[in-house]
């Protein structure tokens, strides 16, 4: 027996497909709006970054065949015959990815222990008094709108050649991340424990220190550990400004034409860095399953 | 009548409840170790990088003297070249956040888990994403001028290449985090892998895409603004020269620029943001 499927009338059934149609014509036009928008940015910023797609075309092969040469030796072998001579430098270069780690270890820690402190003013919940709220999130928001490498540009004119400038300028850059981070971390704690310690006589610093602390530890160092991750790949260009680490080395060989030295120093960045990753996501994931045991 | 209490008094505490107060030793062990470990490489990083309190003292002292020489800041009759190369950097910015986007598109789906192509294939994009990812944007425009030449158009190639790694990971966690629902429903009335794709999860996912590209091109205005440093195009070079020459009321002015072009462009693109796909949450 066959069931009868109750359905619309045509006339109401017109109604309604007209309304589609016309819902789905206001939407396609509003698509087509936007797609000529779009198209016009993209022609004026095509004009203004001075996009040559003839001369791009016409030189593509540059990056193939500049790709090639950079995994051949200067006696014209490729680079895998002869990995000791590809790498001679391994020693030298080692040294200073050494010192870029060390130039990121430095202004990751020296960033996070200024945004520990500043990071509780600049919160919702724990800053009273709006006024110091306003200026602690308006002095984050300029260190770290300004990029790490003008602060660097600056401090080699002011403190000289070499990694102390670099250190500088990531701690300043990373002192604005992670203090806004740090501080939305605090705005979602649970009030309650502040609550009861400020009920039980406690300062605020003693609020903060029993109450606070506890709950945003392990965010913070996971977020700390993020930002290790990120300062790594721009310790690794400091060296183009003269701010130290392994970046001068590498815009000497680009620079001089030293084809196989750029594509052993990029592979020795490239590892290092996967290498830091994935020790810091270990790290990162161990502190979260500890977040989530409590 | 009372004293007043104290908040904490640790040895009172400690009497009357000896249970709670008790700190395992091998917890409070590892967090000795911890630390100390961590300021011993601190200290370390210190003498190697040759800081010194004499080094620190003095650089002070001159950007003490900069800061004061930035005031007040002034174009000193270049504004309209700042300005000019300003507008060259939101395009680079622009131009190479919207190609890495187009790019990255079928590489999130490739590197995504269970939606198109084999394991082998999601392997070599995740490397691939990983590789290009490692190297700094700063370093693609410079293999990039090897290519193009100087000028703002490697600039546009750089910021997409570094944009690919980030887009193809970022794009492929979207995707794996959609719902299975739709795209089921998609199949059971016959579609094929082109109707999952375009009616199950393209639906989903657009929004947080969007939302990721429009914080990246707030981002890469930022990262554009440096690019220039090694002759890629942009407010960068005006940037380093003035630097370089010590003319710090200029080097003020460029930077309150860009700080007002990216608190613009911040705006911009929340208000885009909403328009586009609501006040809603875009996340994942």
């Amino acid at each position: 027996m066959a069931i009868a499927i109750p359905h619309l009338q045509d006339a109401q059934l017109q109604t309604h497909l007209a309304a589609y149609a016309a819902a789905q014509a206001a939407k396609r036009r509003a698509m087509l709006i936007g797609l000529v928008v779009l198209l016009i940015a993209v022609v004026a910023a095509g004009h203004m970054a001075e996009v040559d797609l003839g001369k791009f075309l016409a030189n593509i092969h540059q990056l193939t065949s500049y790709l090639g040469r950079i995994f051949y030796l200067d006696n014209g072998r490729i680079v895998f015959t002869d990995i000791a001579e590809w790498f001679w430098g391994l020693r030298k270069w080692l040294v200073h990815i050494g010192d870029t780690l060390l130039i990121a270890y430095l202004g990751t820690l020296f960033g996070a222990i200024g945004a520990f402190f500043v990071c509780f003013a600049a919160s919702a919940n724990l800053s009273r008094n709006a006024t110091s709220r306003f200026i602690a999130r308006r002095i984050l928001e300029f260190f770290r709108t300004v990029p790490e490498l003008v602060f660097a540009l600056i401090f080699v004119v002011a403190f000289g050649l070499g990694p102390v400038p670099g250190v500088l300028a990531i701690a300043i850059h990373t002192f604005g991340a992670l203090g806004k981070l740090f501080s939305e971390v605090a705005e979602n704690i649970d009030m309650k424990t502040v609550d009861g310690a400020i009920s039980t006589g406690a300062s605020r610093w003693q609020a903060i220190r029993y109450a606070v602390v506890p709950q945003v530890l392990s965010n913070f160092a996971s977020y700390t550990l993020l930002r290790f991750e990120i300062n790594v790949r721009g310790a690794s260009v400091m060296g183009f400004v003269g701010a130290g680490g392994i970046g001068q080395e590498l815009i000497e060989a680009v620079r001089k034409f030293y084809y196989s030295d750029v594509s052993a120093i990029l592979l020795l960045i490239i590892a290092t860095v996967m290498a830091i990753d994935l020790v810091t996501e270990r790290i990162r994931h161990s502190l979260i399953a500890r977040e989530n045991r409590r | 009548m009372n004293p007043k209490p104290s908040f904490l008094d640790r040895d009172a505490a400690r009497r009357n409840h000896p249970g709670l107060m008790q700190v395992s030793l091998r917890n409070r062990a590892i967090a000795i170790a911890v630390v100390s470990a961590m300021a011993l490489v601190a200290l370390f990083a210190l003498l190697r990088l040759e800081f010194s309190f004499a080094r620190l003292g003095s650089g002070l002292g001159q950007l003490a003297t900069f800061l004061g020489l930035m005031i007040p800041p002034t174009a000193g009759g270049s504004f309209m070249a700042f300005l000019k190369a300003l507008g060259e950097t939101v395009a680079i910015a622009f131009l190479g956040t919207l190609l890495a986007a187009i790019f990255s598109l079928p590489l999130g789906f490739l590197a995504a888990r269970g939606v198109i192509g084999g394991a082998v294939l999601r392997f070599l994009t995740r490397r691939f994403s990983d590789s290009v990812r490692g190297v700094d944007t700063l370093i693609w425009a410079l293999i990039w001028i090897n290519v193009v030449g100087l000028g703002p158009f490697a600039g546009v190639l750089a910021i997409m290449t570094s944009d690919i790694g980030s887009f193809t990971k970022l794009f492929s966690e979207a995707i794996e985090a959609t719902d299975r629902k739709p795209s089921e429903g998609v199949v059971s009335t016959g579609g094929t892998q082109l109707h999952v794709m375009r009616f199950g999860l393209l639906p989903q996912v657009l929004p947080v895409l969007l939302s990721q590209v429009l914080y990246y091109f707030e981002s890469n205005t930022r990262s554009a603004t440096i690019i220039g440093i090694v002759g890629a195009g942009g407010i960068g070079l005006h940037l380093a020269e003035m630097i370089r020459t010590f003319e710090w009321d200029r080097v003020a002015f460029i930077i309150l620029m860009v700080l007002v072009t990216v608190a613009i462009i911040d705006f911009a693109s929340s208000r885009l943001r909403t328009l586009l796909i609501g006040s809603r949450p875009a996340g994942i």
